[in-house]
């Protein structure tokens, strides 16, 4: 593990002193002087590299090291050119000689390795003059220079890294394969794909003593499971050894997916270029012809290609039925099964009379693994295939989605590859899924425990897929279980833990929830909390219940992590709500925040949390739709009017009394009537005395500052509404700078906190002395509150600038 | 194809401040992803290297934190592993993924697979259609090797004077950030030849 040893190292390399460097430098340059480079040239070689890559900032050699250097990429040694390559990649580019020195070297060499350290190298530190892609280009032509060579005549070995090569440069420039490139490249991954030899490779028959004429027959490959390969050889073929165009075929396999994809998307412009090996064939042709495999040899190169890797993919998909002897087998095969579904996908978008021949397998091969849930993460390719061409093939895909969003997520919650990679489906097929499949939003309380399980891994997915979520139909089922994720989570873990641990164990974490998660009577409790999809009820009655019975999973790391997660959604919820939502479906979302105010898991600071998102989107909502107040009158103010609020739910209650104050007018809502006014100020009057009232014993806890001038500020434009209420005001208001007067009161602890209320109280006992003032101040009119400034010509800045102009500057 | 490939440490180390991650080993696949883009045409070399390590240190935090909160989550105890013990330590190993926006710290959008064994973070960095199942065995494949070649597991510091070996195994098992469908014979084939080159 690391140790304070190589912590010193790290920090010696990084500290090494100028003079000190110099001396290493030239010692180095005189030891690969030498004939013979040992052990010394090694290890100074290796600490040459970890001074330079222990930190970020670049360090310059001296120009002979420099060529010692790139000399040293040719050496016989594999030690030397794997380290001499490392430093070099640590270093500032190469100039365009050095350049042309390893590129010149490049197709020359006869071992692979070197070659491949050698295009690390070049490739790392291409200088970056205009001609960068020209580059790019020359190295591939390069490369398929040798390719290009009769098989026979290239030594043994050297291909095996031009295919990686060439695909990490596609990945970055595609546009360096020229057509002819992509032509002569289709026509050999053909060859290796499909017509590898199907004997074993050199040393089958090694290990006998006496060779005669019958050892040395030609061995046939054998599949996984032992028996004789009766067909082309495949990834999932195996021999004794293997010759050289046996490697082809895995790395040509390897990267067959990115090739597809690079150049046989369907959107690809150059797709269209006709070279002069199409010349020949119709287009109409081509389309039949693809669909009998027979007549294959007679399509230009890409369709080829195409054709050749259908078949491949149908052998893997065969192959992978097959009980593998090893252990790494079994896994290469389900990775296998993935590619292979990806690749016949990609092939089907390209050319569409595919899907009738593919959708078989798919189908099969989907019969085959839907019940065995350790095959997830080969269904969730499968289910890209039904959503891509379901609709074209007329195939039923409901098992499908029944598959992915009911079981995968209720059951595999925990895998965090599964997850990644569902949410991964799901985000980048979401518009085809609204279009489609649009249903899906019904399975969000299974989505759900996917967050629930492992909030930090998928929260920044989730990020992306609540907006999608929220639809009028599942907006207040969804809030509910929004506020109810950590209880969720704390469910998800008991029902993982019941499975695991014996009936009745002794101690151990969490026995009182994990006896309440067994208990009969409270099955319904959890079992709504697990439920898979949306529409059997908004949330439960018992909830508080529930909150008691998971009061020690408050503490638990995954439950608070998962707290964590749920105001931002929360802030994504209500941002997205807003704008999906008519006015009923808001005021039962205003009754569903007050409600659940008080009804939450007890994680500290979570309630706090909670509450501040809950102010804030009040807040917001009657912004846009003022008669909101007055809809939801009776509930606000039944909330406003309890006196303990004022303590426990300090933010919130601000907020109310503020909406209350500020939206309770006719001018908001013309079913604003006087007696419900004065009954709202009959209300946060009373709260107010009470809370300020002198009964209060010193030492309890004050009311929050805030709370108190909001109140009576809400008070104060209340009474602007409503003449006769404005000497009732007046009346605490002068009572209030009585009592300050005296000193300190028992509701108020800071002498700077009361200082402001009384001042904020004088300022408006000064402006309700005169009524019509108070009013235009404390309720003012709508062309006040949103001022046109320029649609307005009576004052748009523009018009009174140009007339003072004139007025100033003489003409 | 696979971006880059490294090993830093995780967890609180005695070595190290808390939070402190310390990348011991790194190599990034393929041309620079800047030296390609209209944008960042106009920085100089030296910028591009130290772009380049701040991307890996990125991913690398990243990383940290995320085994960090999964193995907070699991409530597992860490247990004092010794040489020898590596096929079990990777038993015993967290595992996940992490999910990079694009822009951050790639241009596009990046899976960072990723394996904890004790106090070391193995990652691979994915771009977005590679087969994930896939790069998951190559990693735990690499990883074991790491492990086993240059005895992580015990208080050495091999990793960063023989980082050569790790080289020569990527050359073979990930070469230029390729993953390879290797059956238990081609992998036996290529993992002698790494054997070979570390006995030396």
């Amino acid at each position: 593990m690391y140790s304070h040893g190589s912590e010193s190292l790290i920090k010696q390399a990084r500290e090494i002193q100028e003079p000190e460097l110099q001396k290493f430098y030239s010692r180095l340059v005189k030891l690969l002087q030498g004939k013979e480079l040992g052990h010394e040239t090694v290890d100074s070689l290796q600490r040459l590299h970890l001074i330079l890559s222990a930190t970020k900032y670049t360090r310059t050699l001296p120009s002979e090291l420099r060529t010692r250097l790139l000399s040293l990429l040719s050496s016989p040694v594999e030690q030397l050119q794997v380290l001499s390559s490392a430093v070099l990649r640590e270093m500032p580019p190469l100039s365009a000689e050095e350049l042309n020195y390893i590129q010149e070297n490049v197709g020359q060499l006869n071992s692979q390795t070197a070659m491949n350290y050698q295009i690390s190298v070049s490739l790392t530190l291409w200088p970056q003059q205009a001609g960068t892609r020209a580059d790019l280009s020359s190295v591939c032509a390069q490369l398929l220079r040798g390719l290009d060579n009769r098989p026979s005549e290239a030594p043994a070995h050297s291909l095996m890294h031009t295919l990686p090569v060439l695909n990490t440069i596609l990945t970055h420039s595609p546009e360096c394969l020229t057509e002819d490139h992509i032509t002569l490249l289709s026509k050999r991954l053909v060859d290796w794909l499909r017509y590898a030899s199907i004997v074993q490779g050199g040393g089958a028959s090694s290990g006998r003593f006496f060779t005669g004429p019958r050892s040395r027959q030609p061995v046939p490959i054998a599949e996984l499971d032992g028996m004789v390969s009766g067909d082309f050889f495949t990834v999932l073929c195996v021999g004794q050894g293997f010759t050289e165009d046996q490697w082809m075929n895995v790395y040509s396999f390897s990267m067959l997916h990115h090739w597809l994809l690079t150049y046989h998307s369907v959107s690809n412009g150059n797709s269209t270029i006709e070279t002069d090996d199409r010349s020949e064939v119709d287009g109409s042709v081509v389309s039949m012809v693809s669909a009998t495999s027979s007549s294959s040899r007679l399509l230009p190169p890409k369709e080829r290609l195409r054709e050749k890797a259908f078949q491949y993919c149908q052998r893997l998909i065969e192959q992978s039925d097959r009980k593998a002897q090893k252990k790494t087998d079994t896994e290469l095969q389900k990775a296998c099964l993935v590619e292979a579904v990806c690749i016949l996908d990609c092939v089907c978008v390209e050319d569409a009379s595919l899907v009738f021949r593919t959708f078989p397998f798919i189908k099969a091969l989907f019969g085959r693994l839907s019940a065995d849930l350790s095959f997830a993460r080969v269904l969730l390719p499968i289910a890209q295939f039904y959503l891509n061409h379901g609709e074209m093939a007329a195939v039923d895909c409901e098992s499908v989605w029944k598959l992915v969003f009911g079981q995968f997520p209720a059951e595999l919650f925990s895998d965090p590859f599964l997850a990644h990679e569902l949410l991964r489906f799901l985000r980048l097929n979401l518009e085809k899924f609204q279009l489609g499949v649009p249903q899906y939003t019904h399975f969000f309380p299974n989505l759900l425990k996917f967050l629930a399980w492992d909030s930090p891994a998928v929260v920044d997915d989730f990020v992306d897929l609540l907006p999608s979520l929220v639809t009028p139909a599942t907006a207040v089922e969804l809030l509910h279980t929004l506020l109810d994720l950590p209880c969720l989570s704390a469910t998800l873990i008991l029902q993982l833990r019941s499975t695991c641990l014996p009936i009745s164990e002794p101690g151990g974490r969490g026995l009182l929830s994990l006896d309440a998660f067994r208990n009969p009577s409270f099955r319904g409790l959890f079992l709504f909390m697990l439920r898979g999809e949306a529409g059997s009820g908004d949330t439960i009655d018992r909830l508080s219940t529930l909150h008691d019975l998971l009061a020690e999973a408050a503490d638990w790391p995954r439950v608070v992590q998962c707290a964590q997660t749920i105001p931002v959604l929360l802030h994504i919820y209500f941002n997205t709500v807003v704008t999906v939502a008519d006015e009923k479906l808001l005021a039962h979302l205003i009754l569903v925040m007050l409600e659940r105010s008080s009804i939450l898991l007890n994680i500290p600071t979570y309630i706090k949390e909670i509450h501040r998102v809950f102010s804030c989107h009040l807040l917001r909502m009657c912004k846009l739709h003022p008669s909101l107040v007055v809809d939801q009158s009776h509930e606000l103010l039944e909330f406003a009017g309890i006196p303990g609020n004022v303590y426990s739910k300090e933010e919130l209650y601000t907020h109310v009394v503020w909406v209350l104050g500020e939206y309770l007018s006719v001018s908001c809502d013309s079913r604003c009537s006087v007696s419900l006014i004065t009954s709202c100020f009959e209300t946060l009057e009373a709260v107010l005395f009470e809370i300020t009232s002198s009964g209060t014993p010193p030492g309890t806890v004050c009311p929050a500052p805030r709370v108190i001038t909001t109140l009576m500020s809400a008070l104060a434009k209340l009474a602007s509404r409503s003449h006769d209420l404005i000497p009732r005001v007046s009346l605490f208001l002068s009572k209030l700078r009585t009592v300050t007067r005296g000193g300190s009161v028992a509701w108020c602890s800071d002498e700077e906190d009361l200082v402001a209320i009384v001042t904020r109280g004088e300022e408006l006992w000064s402006l309700l002395k005169a009524p019509s003032v108070a009013q235009s101040v404390l309720t003012p009119s709508p062309h006040i509150t949103t001022p046109q400034w320029h649609r307005d010509t009576n004052v748009a800045m523009p018009l009174q600038l140009r007339a003072l102009t004139s007025l100033t500057h003489p003409q | 194809m696979v971006r880059c490939f490294l090993i830093h440490t995780v967890c609180p180390i005695s070595a190290l401040s808390a939070g402190e991650c310390r990348v011991l080993y790194s190599r990034v696949f393929g041309p620079d992803e800047t030296v390609l883009s209209e944008e960042l045409q106009e920085l100089n070399p030296e910028e591009r290297r130290l772009l380049q390590k701040e991307k890996v240190a990125v991913v690398a935090r990243q990383v940290h934190s995320a085994v960090t909160l999964s193995r907070e989550a699991s409530g597992r105890q860490l247990v004092e592993m010794v040489p020898g013990e590596e096929v079990l330590a990777l038993q015993d190993a967290d595992s996940g993924v992490v999910r990079l926006r694009a822009g951050d710290p790639f241009n596009e959008e990046m899976s960072v697979l990723w394996l904890g064994v004790h106090s070391l973070g193995f990652a691979m960095v994915c771009e977005p259609h590679e087969n994930l199942l896939l790069a998951e065995g190559t990693l735990r494949n690499l990883s074991r090797h790491c492990l086993e070649h240059l005895h992580m597991l015990g208080p050495g510091s091999e990793v960063l004077l023989k980082s050569s070996r790790i080289d020569v195994l990527l050359s073979r098992l990930l070469p230029h950030g390729q993953l390879l469908f290797l059956n238990h014979r081609f992998a036996q084939s290529l993992e002698k030849e790494v054997a070979a080159y570390m006995a030396k």
